[in-house]
C-alpha cells in the first residue's frame, strides 16, 4: 500500500457517535415517554415486575436483531413491497422469542399470554425499522435496536416496580411489605392493579421527565 | 385581632421582593388574605367591582354544605347508637359524631393544602381557595369508619391528579372531590362498599344488637334486595350512609342558599333531576326487574343523588359554561347516574361516576353549543345581506 493513498479511517465500534444511539432511548428519544410509541404492552404488562422484564428483554432481543436484519437486506428490498418484509422478519424473530419463553419460563409465557405475539404489532419496532434501519448501517442499527428496547424496557421496570409495590406489596412474587404493616391497618392499593394506575403511572413519568427537560415540551 | 395585623405589617417586607423570604411570597400571601380582606384597589382608571371574588363565593358554598354536615355528624352518632342499641339524646348523638368526623376533616383540609402551597411555591402563583370547598367536600363524601391515612391519599392524589396536572383551580377537568372518591373506591374497595362499614364501629362488631344491619337502601337495591326504607326515612335522613348525603332536607336547604346567592346554576340542577326522572319512568314502563320498577321520587332521595347534583354537578369549573350546554350536561348527568345504578350493581353509586363521566364531555358540549351558535347568526347575517 503506498503512503500517498488516503487511509480510509474505521470508526470505532463504541465512538461517540454510536454510543448516543445507545443512550438516547434513555431520556432524550425515549420511545414510550416522548415518542409515545409501545404504551399499550406498557400498560398491559406491567402489574408485575418479573413479567414486565421478561417482557422487555423479549422486545429488546427482537428491536436489536430484526434492526440488523433489515439493514443487511436493506439495499435488496424493493421499496413498495418494504413492510411486508419488515413483518415477515419481525414476525419470524417473534415466534422464536415465544417458543423459546414457553420452553424456558413457561408460568411467565402463560401471564404474558398475547403480548408476546402482539410484539409484531409493537409501533416501537415499525417505527425504528423504518425510521433507522431502512437507512443506516447494520451495526448503528442493532446499536439503535438495543438502545431503545432498553428505554422501552425501564419504563416498564420503573412502572411495574410501582404497581406491584403498591398493589400487592410484594416484590418480584417476594413479598416486601412486612406483616405488622397490614395488622396496622395497612391494606395494598387495589387501583394499582387496574391500568388507569399504569397509565397515571406513565403520565407521572413523562411529567418529570418534561419538567427536568424543557426542551421535550411541545409548543 | 389588632395585635395580629399589626403583626403581619411587620413582618410584611420579610416576604415582599428582595425580603428575607422572598420565595415564601405565596404562602405568606394566602395566610394573609385568609386571615384579613385583602385591601388592593386598582389605581388607573374607574373599574366597577363586584365584592364577590373567590373566596367570598367559596364561603357561600361553604355555609351551604353546613346544614347537611351537622345532620350527618349527629346521624353518625344517631345511627351508632341504634346499632348498639341505646337511648341518647340529640346532643349525645351530635358530639359522639363530632368527635368522629372531626378527625377526617382535618386530615382532607392539612393534607390537601400542603400539597396546594408546595405547587403554589413551586410555581410561584398564588395559593388558590379552590381547596377550601373540595376539603369540605371529601369528608362528605366518605364513610365515617374510613381509615384516616386513606383520607390523606386520595385527598393527595385528588389535588395533584385532578387539579395541579391540569394548571390548577379553574383549570381542572374533574371535580377534584369526586376525584378523591373514585381513587378511593377503586383502590380501597373494601372500606367504601359493603354494608357494614357506614356505620360507625361496625366493622369490628363490638355490641352489636342482634340482626343489625347497617346496609343502606342503594346498597340493598344493588345487591337485587327489595328495600323497604320509607320515602321520609331517606328524604330526612335517618339511614346510614356517607356522612354529608343521608338529609335530604338539609342538602335541600344547601341548594336553596346557592340558587338565592346565584352561585349554584339552576338549569344544571334543575336538568339533573329531570334527566333522572326521564330515565327511571322509562325504566318503569319497561321493568324487568324489582330495580327497576323503584319509583322516581325514591331514585331521587336515595344515596347521594341529591348530593351530587346540588353540590358537585354545579361546581362552575368542570361543569358546562354555556347556557343550553347546562341543560344538556345535567340531563345527560341524571340519565347516567341512573343508568348506572340500575344496570351495573358492582357500582351502586351511579351519581359518582356519572358526574366525573360527564365532566369529561363538558368541553365537548359548550364546544358544539358555540359552534351551532355561531352557524346561526351566520346564516341570519347571509339572510339579512340577500334581502339588502
Amino acid at each position: 500500500m503506498s503512503d500517498n493513498q488516503p487511509i480510509k479511517k474505521r470508526e470505532p465500534l463504541f465512538s461517540a457517535q454510536n454510543l448516543k444511539l445507545l443512550k438516547g432511548p434513555f431520556s432524550q428519544n425515549n420511545p414510550i415517554t416522548v415518542q409515545v410509541l409501545g404504551i399499550c404492552s406498557a400498560l398491559a404488562v406491567t402489574v408485575q415486575m418479573k413479567p414486565a422484564i421478561v417482557m422487555a428483554l423479549s422486545v429488546m432481543i427482537v428491536t436489536a436483531f430484526s434492526n440488523l436484519i433489515i439493514s443487511v437486506m436493506r439495499n435488496g428490498i424493493p421499496p413498495s413491497i418494504r413492510i411486508i418484509v419488515q413483518l415477515v422478519v419481525i414476525a419470524a424473530l417473534v415466534i422464536i422469542v415465544d417458543q423459546l419463553l414457553k420452553a424456558f419460563v413457561y408460568d411467565v409465557s402463560k401471564k404474558l399470554s398475547v403480548f408476546v405475539g402482539l410484539i409484531i404489532t409493537n409501533c416501537i419496532l415499525m417505527g425504528r425499522l423504518e425510521a433507522f434501519a431502512m437507512a443506516n448501517k447494520p451495526w448503528q442499527s442493532f446499536l439503535d435496536g438495543i438502545g431503545n428496547g432498553l428505554g422501552y424496557g425501564l419504563i416498564l421496570v420503573v412502572v411495574s416496580f410501582f404497581r406491584e409495590l403498591l398493589g400487592y406489596g410484594k416484590l418480584m412474587g417476594f413479598r416486601v411489605i412486612p406483616e405488622s404493616f397490614y395488622q396496622a391497618g395497612y391494606v395494598n392499593n387495589g387501583m394499582m392493579i387496574l391500568p388507569p394506575m399504569a397509565l397515571i403511572t406513565v403520565g407521572t413519568i413523562i411529567w418529570i421527565q418534561r419538567s427536568k427537560n424543557r426542551d421535550l415540551i411541545e409548543k | 385581632m389588632k395585635a395580629l395585623r399589626n403583626y403581619i405589617d411587620k413582618i410584611k417586607p420579610h416576604f415582599e421582593k428582595g425580603g428575607k423570604f422572598e420565595k415564601l411570597e405565596s404562602s405568606f400571601g394566602a395566610i394573609e388574605t385568609f386571615l384579613f380582606v385583602p385591601n388592593k384597589v386598582t389605581f388607573k382608571g374607574s373599574h366597577i367591582r363586584d365584592n364577590n371574588d373567590m373566596k367570598r363565593t367559596m364561603s357561600v358554598v361553604l355555609i351551604a354544605l353546613m346544614p347537611a354536615l351537622i345532620f350527618g355528624m349527629w346521624n353518625v352518632g344517631y345511627q351508632h347508637a341504634l346499632s348498639v342499641g341505646i337511648n341518647n339524646s340529640i346532643f349525645e348523638n351530635f358530639i359522639f359524631g363530632f368527635t368522629k368526623v372531626l378527625p377526617i376533616i382535618a386530615v382532607s383540609y392539612i393534607s390537601g393544602l400542603s400539597i396546594e402551597f408546595i405547587f403554589a411555591q413551586y410555581r410561584g402563583h398564588e395559593v388558590n381557595e379552590g381547596f377550601l370547598v373540595t376539603g369540605m367536600l371529601i369528608p362528605m363524601l366518605v364513610p365515617v369508619d374510613i381509615p384516616l391515612w386513606m383520607v390523606a391519599i386520595a385527598t393527595i392524589f385528588a389535588v395533584i391528579f385532578g387539579k395541579e396536572v391540569f394548571g390548577g383551580t379553574g383549570m381542572n377537568v374533574f371535580n377534584p372531590a369526586l376525584v378523591a372518591r373514585a381513587f378511593l373506591f377503586f383502590a380501597y374497595p373494601a372500606q367504601i362498599t359493603g354494608d357494614k362499614i357506614w356505620i360507625a364501629g361496625l366493622t369490628e362488631g363490638k355490641g352489636i344488637v342482634d340482626g343489625f344491619s347497617g346496609a343502606t337502601p342503594l346498597g340493598n337495591w344493588g345487591q337485587n334486595i327489595v328495600d323497604h326504607t320509607s320515602f321520609w326515612d331517606m328524604f330526612l335522613g335517618f339511614i346510614p350512609g356517607s356522612i354529608g348525603e343521608t338529609s335530604k332536607l338539609a342538602i335541600l336547604i344547601g341548594a336553596a342558599i346557592l340558587l338565592f346567592t346565584g352561585i349554584g346554576s339552576w338549569r344544571i340542577m334543575l336538568s339533573t333531576f329531570a334527566g333522572a326522572i326521564f330515565m327511571t319512568l322509562i325504566f318503569n314502563a319497561f321493568a324487568v326487574n324489582e330495580y327497576m320498577k323503584v319509583d322516581p321520587m325514591t331514585h331521587l332521595v336515595m344515596g347521594g343523588f341529591m348530593f351530587g347534583a346540588v353540590f358537585m354537578a354545579t361546581d362552575p369549573v368542570s361543569s358546562a359554561q354555556t347556557n343550553k350546554g347546562k341543560y344538556i350536561y345535567g340531563f345527560l348527568l341524571g340519565i347516567f347516574a341512573i343508568m348506572i345504578r340500575v344496570f351495573n350493581p358492582a357500582y351502586p353509586e351511579g351519581m359518582m361516576l356519572a358526574i366525573l363521566l360527564m365532566n369529561t364531555f363538558t368541553p365537548l358540549i359548550d364546544f358544539y353549543v358555540i359552534e351551532a351558535n355561531i352557524k346561526r347568526r351566520l346564516k341570519r347575517a347571509a339572510k339579512i345581506k340577500i334581502n339588502l
